[in-house]
C-alpha cells in the first residue's frame, strides 16, 4: 500500500514512520508549518528542519503553510493530504497520533472524505516504553521545545537517553507530566534514524526561555555521513 | 487464557498496533493472553481459551465481511466472545443480522437501555466505523447512540458486540467482560 505520513519531525512521526516503512511502501511526508505556535494539530518547533529530514530520508515532502486557525488548519491538512494523493498516489495516511482523540478524529475525518486509509500505529502505546523504544532503534532525539512546570530551560537541547527517561517518568510522578509528552508538554526533533541515510548536525541554535515554556530553535543545520 | 483475534485484513498489518495491541495491554492485566490472525485461530485455540475478544480494524478494512466462512466457528462456541466494532460487524453478520451505513467517529455518547454486567451509566466513548447492525431478535441491545445500537448480547449466549472502541477510553468494559467470565 503507497502511504504518505503526516510528517513534523518530530519523534512520534519518525517511529510512525519507522514502523509504516517497514510493513508498506513509504512513498511521501506530509508536513504542515503552522504559524500558530500553540496550534492543537501541529508539532511546531524546528518544523523548518524537516526538509533536511526528508532529505535526510530521500522521501520527497508534501509542505502547506497554515494560519493555525484552530478549524481553518484542518482545511489546509486536507488540501495537503489531497495534494500528496494526485502527485504520489497515495492509498493512505499514517499519523504519529499517541493520545490524541482530538488529532486522531480529526485525521480519520479527512481520510475518510478523501477515500484513503489512516493508520496511528503508535496508537495508545504506553509512553515510556515509546521513550525507550527510540533508544533501542538507535533515534538520535532532542528535547526542543518545553511548555510546562518544572520542565525548564536546562531540559532545551538535550538528547532523550535513559537517564532522562528515568527523570521525565520521575516528573510524570510527581507533577503528573506525560513523559513522551503527549500533553504537549514537551517536544522533539529527530536528528538521527535508522532510516536516514545521513544524520543532520546542528551547527548554530538559540534558546528561547519565558514563562514556563521554551524552545530549542535550530538556526542552522546540515547532513553528514552516519 | 484469552485469546485476541486480529480482524486487520493481513497478519502483522499497521492496523494490529493500532486495534490489536492495546486490547491486549488491557487484557494482560487481567489474565494470560495469545493473539491470533482471523486466517489462523484453530479449534485447539478456541478450546484453550477462556474468552474470546474480536478487535477493530481500519475505517476502510472490510475483509472480515467478504470472509464469512472464517467466522463459522462464532455461531458454534460456547465460550465467551466480546466482538468490537469490526468485530462485532462480524458478529452481526455471522448471525445473520442486517449491516447498515452508518458514520461515526470520535467521541460519542453512549446511552444506556438496559441494566447489565458492563457498564451501569451512560458513557462516552471513541467510535469510528462507516456501518452498523440492524440486531436480530436473538440479541439483546444494551445501548444506543442517537445514530445507531453501540452494545449487544446474545440472549442465549455468552456472545457481546460493542460497535465503540473501549479500548480507547472505556478500558473498564473490556476488564468486566474479562471478570465477569472468570468467575
Amino acid at each position: 500500500m503507497r502511504l504518505g505520513v503526516l510528517f513534523s519531525g518530530g519523534k512520534d512521526s519518525t517511529l510512525a514512520l519507522h514502523y509504516a516503512a517497514e510493513r508498506e511502501d513509504v512513498v511521501c511526508l506530509i508536513t504542515i508549518i503552522s504559524k500558530n505556535k500553540e496550534s492543537f494539530m501541529y508539532h511546531t518547533p524546528n518544523i523548518e528542519i524537516s526538509s533536511l529530514q526528508a532529505e535526510a530520508l530521500g522521501l520527497p515532502q508534501v509542505r502547506r503553510t497554515t494560519e493555525g486557525k484552530k478549524e481553518e488548519e484542518l482545511s489546509d491538512l486536507e488540501d495537503a493530504i489531497a495534494e500528496a494523493g494526485g502527485k504520489f498516489q497515495i492509498e493512505g495516511v499514517v499519523t504519529g497520533a499517541v493520545e490524541s482523540v482530538y488529532q486522531a478524529e480529526r485525521v480519520q475525518r479527512i481520510c475518510n472524505h478523501l477515500g484513503l486509509w489512516c493508520f496511528n500505529p503508535l496508537w495508545k502505546h504506553e509512553q515510556k516504553a515509546l521513550l525507550e523504544e527510540l533508544l533501542e532503534k538507535r533515534f538520535e532525539v532532542i528535547i526542543s521545545g518545553v511548555f510546562a512546570y518544572p520542565l525548564d530551560e536546562k531540559w532545551l537541547g538535550k538528547q532523550i537517553d535513559t537517564k532522562l527517561i528515568d527523570r521525565l517518568v520521575d516528573l510524570q510522578q510527581k507533577y503528573g507530566l506525560s513523559p513522551a509528552g503527549e500533553g504537549g508538554e514537551v517536544e522533539t526533533t529527530v536528528l538521527d534514524a535508522p532510516l536516514f541515510k545521513k544524520k543532520i548536525e546542528v551547527l548554530d541554535y538559540s534558546v528561547e526561555f519565558k514563562g514556563n515554556s521554551g524552545v530549542f530553535k535550530i538556526k542552522q543545520a546540515r547532513l553528514i555521513s552516519k | 487464557m484469552i485469546l485476541v483475534v486480529d480482524m486487520n485484513w493481513k497478519k502483522d498489518s499497521l492496523g494490529y498496533y493500532e486495534f490489536v495491541l492495546p486490547i491486549v495491554t488491557i487484557a494482560k492485566t487481567q489474565e494470560e493472553c495469545i493473539v491470533k490472525h482471523f486466517f489462523e485461530v484453530t479449534n485447539q485455540n478456541l478450546s484453550q481459551c477462556d474468552s474470546i475478544i474480536l478487535s477493530g480494524t481500519a475505517l476502510k478494512d472490510t475483509a472480515t465481511l467478504s470472509q464469512p466462512e472464517k467466522f463459522m466457528w462464532l455461531k458454534e462456541t460456547e465460550k465467551p466472545v466480546l466482538g468490537i466494532c469490526a468485530g462485532m460487524e462480524t458478529i452481526g453478520a455471522t448471525f445473520g443480522m442486517r449491516l447498515i451505513r452508518c458514520l461515526e467517529i470520535g467521541m460519542t455518547q453512549i446511552n444506556m437501555l438496559k441494566e447489565n454486567p458492563l457498564f451501569s451509566r451512560d458513557f462516552k466513548a471513541y467510535s469510528l466505523h462507516s456501518c452498523c447492525v440492524e440486531p436480530s431478535e436473538d440479541f439483546y441491545v444494551w445501548a444506543k447512540s442517537t445514530k445507531c445500537v453501540q452494545i449487544i448480547k446474545h440472549k442465549n449466549k455468552p456472545t457481546y458486540g460493542a460497535l465503540f472502541h473501549p479500548e480507547v477510553r472505556n478500558p473498564e468494559i473490556i476488564k468486566r467482560f474479562i471478570l465477569l467470565n472468570k468467575s
